[in-house]
């Protein structure tokens, strides 16, 4: 069949002649090639004692926010778990009691917020989805792990340490 | 059919009742040249005219007398006439007078959406995400009023409030004994029950039902879980005291809240008695009928399946099963 596009190339296969045969030149070839890279520049890193620097607007881990007087800024309005394309966020709603004004901005707060790093994409739609400012994908790469409960990050991983 | 009187909407002809209003005349015609209400409710007595979310421009008065009407005219309360001609969503007067109207009513309006139980289902979100300013202009301090808990069915959160009186009327009309009214003048007017009365009659749950914005919620359902992450299913029961034809809110196998059934303009069809509403929360209690019609712009419409069983996902087959429960075991948080 004529293929559709007019870039192909039809290789024409010869038989070998007596020094191709011998291997010997194309293997000091591909030597010096080997050779010559001990001298180049190194692109790789050893990672994790040295890390790359990141871009600015490069998205890892999220993080929960608190506002100046460190009270959690997250509401559990849902609508970063309505906008997340892969289904990762959840939580459990509660009221704030008298006694945790200092704990909690609004008059609901998030008791549970769970995100699945393993079915995150890091799009970045629940940043842009918060209308509170709470959330933000500022952190680092999510760490490696041996099981898969463990990349359920609760609020206990998310929410940033308080400034004191 | 000569008792019937023509009326022509955003250039619509409809032949209606002497005596309709032009607001019902439009919802005959039905589309987008309805407008829009948030205190004329179908199913009460002397609701409207209060909100002014309905104006419409009468171009026309009648055919005996052809001059339009003055200013803009209130469309749930203005009965409509022989030949009398009427644009909405036509007339840039009308649009314009219409964005003043929701700019007016947010004024007052806490912006506590991401609270608010009553958000996906809100008729002054709609309202304001199709007719309203993005920014508001208000510089003061918004009015607020000290929380006043009105029994532990329903919760009343005044600082919502846009006095469309609904829940008054429905107090006194469907229930017997009216214990809560709207107290106060202009500014300071407010919806209280007297002597802070528990509504406790039994059809008190409707006024949660027609309370278009969230100032009259279900406690039971209070910060459960946001309107769209559940399930509205159909159901019946043969009750005593109402219809029983409700709509069950599921999340997971688990019913969080009983409401009436509300047709396209967001009123309910029956009004339903507490029992159902806040006693029968168990599956078992209820005939399902199947899942309730969600519009398709509706946010609660997000994620949801036009049939009861939906395809499984698991197959039902025992090796499979015994995976997946290890699976499960792996994954979740202990």
């Amino acid at each position: 069949m004529e293929s559709l596009t007019n870039r192909k190339k039809v290789l024409e296969q010869k038989p070998m002649n007596f020094i191709e045969r011998l291997y010997l030149p194309a293997i000091v070839k591909g030597m010096a090639i080997t050779f010559k890279h001990m001298f180049k520049k190194k692109e790789t890193i050893h990672y994790p004692e040295k890390t790359r620097e990141f871009s600015i607007n490069y998205r890892g881990m999220h993080s929960l926010k608190r506002d100046e007087q460190g009270r959690e800024r997250c509401t559990a309005c849902g609508l970063c778990a309505l906008s997340c394309p892969a289904e990762a966020i959840s939580m459990i709603a509660a009221e704030r009691k008298e006694d945790e004004m200092h704990l909690y901005r609004e008059e609901k707060y998030a008791a549970v917020y769970e995100i699945n790093m393993l079915r995150c994409i890091f799009c970045g739609l629940c940043e842009e989805a918060c209308p509170k400012e709470a959330i933000y994908l500022d952190g680092n790469i999510v760490p490696a792990d041996y099981l898969r409960r463990n990349f359920i990050y609760g609020k206990d991983k998310l929410v940033e340490p308080t400034l004191t | 059919m000569s008792d019937k009187i023509k009326i022509t909407i955003d250039g619509v002809v409809v032949e209606v009742e002497p005596g309709t209003t032009v607001l019902n005349a439009a919802r005959q015609i039905g589309g987008n040249i309805v407008p829009p209400a948030m205190c004329y409710y179908s199913k009460l007595e002397e609701s409207g005219g209060k909100c002014r979310t309905c104006l419409v421009k009468v171009s026309k008065g009648s055919e005996k007398d052809p001059r339009p009407m003055p200013k803009l005219v209130a469309s749930c309360r203005t009965t409509v006439m022989d030949g009398m001609e009427v644009q909405n969503i036509t007339s840039p007067e009308v649009i314009e007078a219409r964005k003043g109207v929701v700019e007016m009513l947010l004024i007052n309006h806490p912006l506590d959406c991401p609270i608010c139980d009553q958000a996906g289902e809100c008729h002054l979100q709609d309202l304001g995400f199709e007719h309203g300013a993005a920014q508001t202009r208000y510089e003061f301090k918004r009015r607020t009023f000290e929380r006043v808990d009105i029994g532990d069915k329903i919760q009343l959160h005044m600082n919502r409030c846009i006095l469309c009186y609904r829940c008054v009327f429905t107090a006194n009309q469907i229930t017997d004994n009216r214990v809560h009214g709207v107290l106060g003048r202009g500014d300071a007017s407010e919806i209280g029950t007297y002597i802070q009365q528990a509504v406790d009659n039994d059809f008190s749950g409707n006024v949660i039902d027609v309370c278009p914005v969230g100032a009259l919620t279900d406690k039971t359902f209070r910060f459960k879980n946001r309107v769209w992450f559940t399930k509205p299913v159909d159901a019946h029961r043969d009750c005593p005291t109402c219809s029983g034809n409700v709509t069950l809110w599921y999340k997971g196998e688990e019913v969080i809240r009983v409401t009436a059934r509300k047709d396209q303009y967001g009123e309910v069809e029956n009004f339903i008695c507490n029992t159902c509403r806040f006693d029968k929360k168990a599956t078992s209690d209820w005939e399902i009928e199947g899942p309730s019609k969600v519009r398709h712009t509706s946010v609660i419409s997000s994620n949801h399946y036009d049939t009861m069983q939906p395809l499984p996902v698991i197959q039902q087959k025992p090796a499979l099963i015994i995976a997946n429960q290890e699976q499960f075991q792996k994954t979740s948080k202990q």
